[in-house]
C-alpha cells in the first residue's frame, strides 16, 4: 500500500501545476475580459454576403 | 416592390432611425442624415460593408456635428491619455460609449483596413473600451481619434478618466485567494475521506500522513487566504467595534490551532476540512458581494463633465489647446457652439446664450451681455464666444461645491446594515456560551473543558450568517439590474429599504429637458408672426424664450413701447400695432380653466383682436403617477433650481407646500442635511451637476439618466429613466430582501443551536462539523437566491 504515498504525491503535484497555470493566466490578463472572446469567435474574418430574399 | 416600400416607414440603413428627411446614398440605401451616409461610404469604400451583415442597423446616429479634437495635437495632453509609447509604437485605450453589438467589435477590430498604421485593436465589450496600438511614425493620436469619430465611434475623453487611469492598479488578490482556498479545500476533502470512512488498524501510518498533509494545506489557508479577516478583526477591536469578522477570525484561528494540536499530538484528525471549507465559502461570499458594472461609473464629478482642454488665444490672436488644469486667471478662452465653459469667466466677445440646465436646473438658455461673469458649467448654444478667465477651474462657483465636507467625509451617517448590528450581539452571546462551557467543565475535566470551549467557537462560527447578506443582496442586485436600476454595491439595497423621505429634482428628473412640445392654434400671417416674435424676443420669461425658439430665424422688428406684467403677460407696441401676449386671464379675462394642468397656454392678441394661442406641453417623464402613490407612505419633496413657473402644473403630483424653487446646489445639499437632522432617511433623485451635492449628502442618492453611458453625477445608484415607474416596486422589493436576510439568519441560527448542543458537551466529532458547516452554507445560498427571486416575481419585477 506504500504506493499511496507516491500517488498522493503525484496528485498534489498535478494540482499544484494547475494552480500555477491558473495564476499564470490571471497574471497575463486572460480573465480580464470574459465576454468579448465569446463574440469574437463567432465573427468570421471574411463573411460571405448573405443572399437577400 | 417599389410601391410597397413607400408604405412602410423608412429606416436609416446605418442607425435604424426613422428617416424624416431622406438622404439617398449609394447602392440604393437610405439614410437619416448626412453623417450616417458618410460613415456608410467610408466603410463601403474600404471593403468593410460586412459591418452591416452581422446586425441590422448596427450604427449609432451621426447627425450631431463633429466635435473638435484639436487638443489631442498638444503633446502634453496626449501624453496623459496614452498607455505606453516608444519611438515606434503607441498604445492607447479609449472608452467608446457607442459599442453595443457584435458589428461594433468586428469593425473596431478591423481598423487596420481603414488605416494601415493601426497594427492592433482589441475591444473589451463589457467595459466598452478599445485598446489600440499604432505606428506613431505614420499616424498620431489625433488622426486615430478622428478616424474613430468618422466611423461613428467617438471616444469619450474626459479629465476624470485621465486621472482615474493613474489610480488603477490597486487590486487585491481575491481571485487568487479563492484559487488557493479552492485548491486546499479540494485536496483536504480528498485526504479526509479515509478518515470519514474509517481506517483499519494496520493502516494507521496513513492516518498520521494524511493528517500532516491536511495540516500543511491549512497553513496557506490561514496565512494567505484568511489574513483579511484577522486584519479586519484586529482593526475593529482596536476601535472597540465587534463586527462579524471577529467571530470569523476567532473561528479560523481556533480551528487551525486545534487541528495542529490534535494532529501533532496523535490525538485525532482535527478539523482541517472545516477550516478550509469555511475560508473558501467566506471568500466566495466576498466575491459575490463585489459586483461591478464595468460600463458604469458611480464616482463621477465635474471633471468628467468638463472637456479635457480648451482653446486659448494669446495676444497675437493665435489659438492653442491648453489642458484645463493649466488654465490661469486672465487667459482668453474660445468656446464654440455646444462646448462647456470650464471656469468662471467674463464675456468679451460674441452673443452668449448659455444653457445652464445641467448646473442650475433652469432649462431655458440665458442671454448674457458683454462684461458679465459667466459661471462654469454652462453650455454655449450658438456662435463662438470669447471669454476671459477670472477664476481657476478648481475655484469656480460650480466646482467649489466639491470642497463641501459632504465630499470629503467618508459616509458615516448611513444606517448600519443588519449584519453589522446583529453581529455585535451574536459575538457577545457566542463568547458567553464558549466561556460558560469552559467554566462548567473546568472543575471536573480540564481536557474536556478546553475541547468544549474550542468546539463552541468552531461550530458557532457565523459562516452562514456572513454569507446570507452577500448572497441575498447580490441576487437582489442582479434582479434590479435587469430592471434597469443599477446599484453601486450590495449595501445600497438595505439603504433603499430604510428610506422614508424622497426628494425629487425637477429639470431632467421629472421633466425631460429640451423636449417641450409647443403647438400653435389659429391662423397667423407671416407679418403677425414677426410681430409676436419681436415681442417675445424682448422678454426673458421662459415661455417667451420657447416661442422665440419655435420661430427661430424670424426677422425682428423694432419695439416702440414695452410693458411686462409679471405672471400675466406683455403689452407692446410694434410698428404701430398693439400686441398683447399672455395668459388667458390677461387676454380674455374671466377665470383660467384648470382642467388640464399639464399644458400651459399663451394667448395672442393684435390690435385688440384675438388671433389664437400657443399650447405648450411640458414633457414629463413617463410613469410619474407613482409619485402620488408613493406620497401615501413617504414624505415627498420637490427641489428645483428652476423658477416657480411650473408650480401649478406640478401641484397635481406634489403637495404645493413641499415644492421649493430657485434652489442653488448648496441649498439642495443643506435641505437634505436639514431633513437628516430631523431623523429622516432621505433619498435624493437627481440628474445634473446641480444635484451632485444633494446626492452625496443624502442617505441614498440616485442619478436618473436616459442613457446610462452618458454623464451622470456621482451617486449610489443609477436609474434608467424608463424604469422610473417601477420605483414603488423597487422599494417593496428591497424590504422583501431584508426579510429574506432575516429568514436566512434564523436558519443559520437554528443550525448553530443544533451544533452547539453537541459542542457544549465537549464531544464534537470532526465529521459532524464537516457535515454541518457545508450543509448550512448550501442551505443559506439556495434559500436566499430562491426567496429573492420569488420576491421579485411577487413584485412583478423581471
Amino acid at each position: 500500500m506504500s504506493i499511496i504515498y507516491f500517488l498522493i504525491g503525484c496528485s498534489v503535484l498535478l494540482a499544484l501545476i494547475f494552480l500555477g497555470a491558473f495564476f499564470w493566466a490571471q497574471r497575463h490578463g486572460q480573465h480580464d475580459d470574459l465576454y468579448t472572446p465569446s463574440v469574437r469567435i463567432l465573427l468570421d474574418d471574411e463573411p460571405i454576403e448573405e443572399e437577400k430574399k | 416592390m417599389k410601391d410597397s416600400r413607400i408604405l412602410e416607414k423608412l429606416h436609416c440603413y446605418h442607425c435604424g432611425n426613422d428617416c424624416e428627411e431622406e438622404f439617398a446614398g449609394p447602392d440604393e440605401k437610405v439614410f437619416c442624415c448626412n453623417g450616417c451616409r458618410e460613415v456608410y461610404s467610408i466603410l463601403s469604400q474600404s471593403g468593410l460593408s460586412n459591418y452591416y451583415t452581422f446586425n441590422k442597423h448596427p450604427g449609432a446616429t451621426k447627425d450631431k456635428l463633429n466635435p473638435r479634437f484639436d487638443y489631442l495635437k498638444e503633446p502634453d495632453i496626449a501624453k496623459d491619455l496614452i498607455d505606453y509609447a516608444d519611438d515606434k509604437f503607441t498604445i492607447v485605450t479609449f472608452y467608446i460609449p457607442a459599442i453595443h453589438c457584435s458589428s461594433c467589435i468586428w469593425l473596431l477590430e478591423h481598423l487596420n483596413k481603414l488605416d494601415p498604421a493601426i497594427h492592433y485593436s482589441r475591444v473589451d465589450f463589457l467595459r466598452k473600451q478599445v485598446n489600440i496600438r499604432f505606428d506613431n511614425n505614420i499616424t498620431n493620436l489625433h488622426s486615430v481619434v478622428a478616424l474613430l469619430d468618422s466611423i461613428g465611434y467617438e471616444p469619450l475623453i474626459s479629465l476624470q478618466d485621465v486621472i482615474k487611469k493613474q489610480t488603477v492598479g490597486s487590486k487585491d488578490n481575491l481571485v487568487k485567494k479563492i484559487a488557493v482556498a479552492g485548491f486546499c479545500f479540494g485536496n483536504v476533502m480528498l485526504l479526509s475521506f479515509p478518515e470519514y470512512l474509517g481506517i483499519s488498524h494496520y493502516e494507521q501510518s496513513f492516518r498520521y500522513f494524511f493528517g500532516l498533509l491536511n495540516l500543511a494545506f491549512c497553513v496557506p489557508i490561514v496565512a494567505y487566504c484568511g489574513t483579511d479577516y484577522f486584519r479586519s478583526a484586529w482593526a475593529n477591536l482596536k476601535n472597540r467595534i465587534l463586527n462579524i469578522d471577529f467571530p470569523l477570525a476567532l473561528g479560523i484561528a481556533v480551528l487551525f490551532l486545534r487541528t495542529a494540536f490534535e494532529i501533532l499530538s496523535h490525538n485525532g484528525s482535527g478539523f482541517a476540512d472545516t477550516c478550509c471549507g469555511l475560508v473558501f465559502f467566506l471568500l466566495i461570499g466576498k466575491f459575490v458581494q463585489r459586483k461591478t458594472y464595468y460600463h458604469l461609473s458611480f464616482e463621477r464629478d465635474y471633471r468628467s463633465f468638463f472637456p479635457v482642454a480648451v482653446q486659448v488665444t494669446d495676444e497675437n490672436g493665435a489659438e492653442r489647446s491648453v489642458s484645463l488644469a493649466d488654465i490661469k486667471v486672465g487667459q482668453r478662452i474660445l468656446i464654440r457652439n455646444n462646448e462647456i465653459i470650464p471656469a468662471d469667466a467674463i464675456l468679451l466677445k460674441g452673443d452668449a446664450r448659455i444653457d445652464f440646465s445641467f448646473v442650475t436646473g433652469e432649462s431655458v438658455p440665458i442671454n448674457k451681455v458683454l462684461g458679465e461673469v459667466i459661471y462654469a458649467g454652462g453650455r454655449q448654444t450658438g456662435e463662438a464666444i470669447e471669454l476671459e478667465v477670472v477664476k481657476p477651474v478648481s475655484q469656480s462657483y460650480l466646482t467649489r461645491l466639491w470642497n463641501n465636507e459632504a465630499f470629503t467625509l467618508t459616509q458615516q451617517n448611513r444606517t448600519k446594515t443588519f449584519s453589522e448590528t446583529i453581529s455585535k450581539y451574536f459575538t457577545i452571546v457566542l463568547l458567553a456560551v464558549a466561556f460558560g462551557s469552559l467554566f462548567f467543565w473546568l472543575p471536573t475535566d480540564f481536557h474536556r473543558a478546553l475541547s468544549a470551549f474550542t468546539a463552541v467557537l468552531i461550530i458557532a462560527c457565523p459562516c452562514a450568517l456572513a454569507l446570507s447578506t452577500p448572497f441575498t443582496m447580490s441576487a437582489a442586485l442582479s434582479i434590479l439590474d435587469k430592471n434597469l436600476f443599477y446599484l453601486k454595491n450590495t449595501a445600497v439595497v438595505e439603504q433603499l429599504a430604510h428610506i422614508d423621505t424622497i426628494v425629487f429634482d425637477k429639470t431632467g428628473t421629472i421633466t425631460v429637458a429640451g423636449a417641450d412640445r409647443i403647438i400653435l392654434h389659429g391662423d397667423i400671417t407671416a407679418y403677425q408672426k414677426q410681430l409676436i416674435y419681436s415681442v417675445c424676443a424682448n422678454s426673458g420669461h421662459p415661455l417667451s424664450r420657447l416661442i422665440c425658439q419655435y420661430w427661430e430665424g424670424t426677422q425682428r422688428l423694432g419695439t416702440s413701447s414695452y410693458f411686462e406684467t409679471p405672471g400675466k403677460g406683455i403689452t407692446a407696441t410694434i410698428d404701430n400695432h398693439l400686441v398683447d401676449v399672455g395668459s388667458r386671464l390677461f387676454i380674455k379675462g374671466g377665470f383660467q380653466s384648470k382642467s388640464n394642468t399639464d399644458t400651459t397656454e399663451v394667448h395672442l392678441r393684435i390690435d385688440q383682436q384675438y388671433i389664437g394661442f400657443f399650447s405648450i406641453k411640458q414633457q414629463y417623464r413617463d410613469g410619474l403617477e407613482i409619485i402620488n402613490s408613493l406620497g401615501k407612505t413617504y414624505n415627498i419633496y420637490l427641489l428645483s433650481g428652476d423658477h416657480g413657473h411650473e408650480r401649478e402644473a406640478l401641484s397635481g403630483m406634489f403637495n404645493p407646500d413641499l415644492m421649493f424653487f430657485e434652489k442653488s446646489p448648496q441649498d439642495k445639499l443643506d435641505f437634505i442635511k436639514n431633513q437628516q437632522e430631523r431623523g429622516r432617511k432621505v433619498m435624493m433623485i437627481g440628474d445634473g451637476l446641480n444635484d451632485a451635492g444633494a446626492l452625496k449628502q443624502s442617505d441614498l442618492g440616485i442619478a436618473i439618466t436616459d442613457n446610462v453611458n452618458n454623464f451622470s453625477p456621482g451617486s449610489d445608484a443609477i436609474l434608467d429613466g424608463r424604469a422610473l415607474s417601477r420605483l414603488p416596486q423597487f422599494f417593496k422589493f428591497s424590504k422583501d430582501t431584508l426579510r429574506v436576510v432575516y429568514g436566512s439568519f434564523c436558519i443559520s441560527l437554528s443550525y448553530n443551536v443544533v451544533g452547539l448542543s453537541y459542542a457544549v458537551s465537549g464531544k464534537l466529532s470532526p465529521l459532524i462539523a464537516a457535515i454541518l458547516m457545508p450543509l448550512s452554507t448550501v442551505t443559506i445560498i439556495s434559500f436566499t437566491s430562491i426567496a429573492t427571486h420569488l420576491a421579485a416575481k411577487r413584485r412583478k419585477l423581471r
